[in-house]
């Protein structure tokens, strides 16, 4: 267990991170992610307001319908990552449990009167069940009104109203994996109730079915190439260097805009680039090295610096993610990683290493 | 948890076991249980000469880094080769197919200085 934004998060459970990665690859992973923060915002206006905030588009998503979006400050630095989901009535937006209050006064500093922002992170529960099993086993024991299977009556990227068990459920088909699947949205007084059905059923049914922790759904969402707040975005990142310009809408106005645009023309400083290393598990804050004199071998010269790094299960390589000039950031550039103080071989490749399955 | 009794221990958790002339040397099972999932292990080379206390290794888990110190003072005879395409042996069979390397020791009275394993039990009961 360690202590995350407030919550005691297992880093994993007795399973093993390895395994519960290998797990949610080939059957069901569940995440317990109470800890992300659930803003709903009502009111005349709403969608305009909504849109004035997010990079992404906004106003002609349908109800029902979810998008990924980031929260930009002036400077185009992103204080947020946001999954924004257009309800009948409302718009209902999933911020990260570190930014959740700072995501809030921001929200609350630039709306108008009419609107009605309210942290229902208190009162929302959230669990993730992700995996190619996992849209099977929601069909099995959700229920939905007018509908044959539950969940994969849904597309990707849309939410609808289910029920498991005693709990009224929102369920959007979204992730953080690379899996299909999904994600829960329910009162926190059925927690327990959702996670031991989801569990049990899995068990009765032969859907191999295990809780994840934080450890393995860092290295999912890593090898599928997701983002992570502090890490590839945050607060001293534009989304054009870390290769968000496709979450940002310039056909409309948004915080950040203007800055972004003075990026996009001048070109970024810098760029997120994915290493493949050899001879050790390159860790958040690794140098990256590149031989930048003509003479060779032995000049090696820092050039940036690794955001996050690890072993990816199902890939089977030691990656890492970093920020590097653009001259370096080819793919098929041979750079090197410093792990304890020695340069190992690390080549620039594509990302995302594993290809989330909704893409293939 | 296991202690193999034939070992002895290192309070940083490594073993050492005689076998014929040598010192096999590897962690404990309490200390791969700690550690949890090992993805790299980087060893010094065979022929290494060790003092008892040096850095031979490291062993990196999903969550981090850990260096490896010699039980005894010898020359490295050999490391496992097996590690380098699978290093989770270490979690799966750390006193057996997870061993680290062997040490041809150079300072006999070392090995009555470790903890027996009645010792280490006790020593890592404190934790």
């Amino acid at each position: 267990m360690a202590p995350f934004a407030g919550y005691e998060m297992p880093i994993s459970y007795p399973t093993g991170s390895v395994e519960e990665h290998l797990i949610c690859r080939r059957s069901v992973g569940l995440f317990d992610i109470d800890h992300m923060g659930q803003v709903e915002i009502r009111g005349p206006g709403a969608g305009e307001y909504v849109s004035g905030l997010a990079s992404a588009r906004v106003l002609d998503m349908l109800d029902g319908e979810a998008r990924y979006s980031l929260l930009l400050d002036e400077q185009g630095l992103v204080l947020d990552d946001l999954f924004i989901y257009k309800l009948p009535d409302s718009w209902w937006i999933v911020v990260n449990a570190s930014n959740r209050d700072s995501d809030l006064a921001w929200m609350r500093s630039r709306a108008h009167g009419g609107l009605t922002i309210e942290d229902r992170s208190d009162d929302t529960y959230m669990i993730a069940v992700q995996g190619p099993r996992a849209i099977e086993l929601l069909d099995a024991v959700a229920e939905r009104a007018g509908s044959g299977g539950a969940a994969s009556s849904l597309q990707r990227f849309t939410a609808g109203e289910i029920r498991i068990g005693g709990a009224k459920v929102l369920f959007g088909r979204t992730g953080y994996t690379g899996e299909d699947g999904g994600e829960l949205f329910f009162a926190a007084d059925r927690a327990l109730e959702v996670w031991e059905l989801l569990l049990a059923e899995g068990g009765k049914r032969g859907i191999e079915t295990a809780p994840i922790g934080l450890a393995a759904r860092d290295s999912l969402r890593f090898e599928a190439g997701m983002p992570l707040h502090g890490h590839e975005i945050g607060p001293s990142i534009n989304p054009i260097e870390a290769g968000f310009k496709w979450a940002c809408d310039f056909a409309k106005d948004f915080v950040g805009k203007a800055a972004l645009e003075a990026v996009v023309a001048e070109g970024p400083s810098r760029r997120l680039i994915g290493l493949e290393v050899t001879g050790g598990v390159p860790r958040e804050g690794c140098e990256v090295l590149a031989q930048v004199g003509p003479d060779g071998a032995s000049s090696w010269t820092k050039a940036g610096a690794c955001v996050a790094g690890m072993f990816c299960p199902t890939v089977k390589k030691y990656a890492a993610n970093a920020f590097i000039a653009p001259r370096f950031a080819k793919i098929g550039t041979a750079l090197a990683v410093s792990i304890r103080d020695k340069p190992r071989a690390a080549l620039v490749v594509k990302r995302p290493l594993y290809l989330p399955a909704y893409r293939r | 948890m296991k202690i193999d009794p034939d070992c002895r221990y290192r309070s940083s958790h490594e073993y050492a076991r005689k076998d014929g002339g040598e010192i096999v040397v590897g962690i404990s099972d309490h200390a791969q249980e700690a550690l949890g999932d090992i993805v790299f292990v980087e060893l010094a080379e065979a022929g290494k000469t060790v003092a008892q206390g040096d850095a031979i290794g490291v062993v990196e888990s999903v969550k981090a880094a850990s260096d490896i110190y010699a039980p005894v003072s010898g020359k490295v005879t050999a490391v496992n080769p097996a590690l380098q395409g699978d290093p989770s042996l270490v979690n799966k069979d750390c006193y057996g197919s997870g061993w680290l390397l062997r040490i041809a020791p150079s300072a006999a009275g070392e090995w009555a200085g470790l903890m027996d394993a009645g010792a280490y039990e006790k020593e890592i009961g404190k934790e």
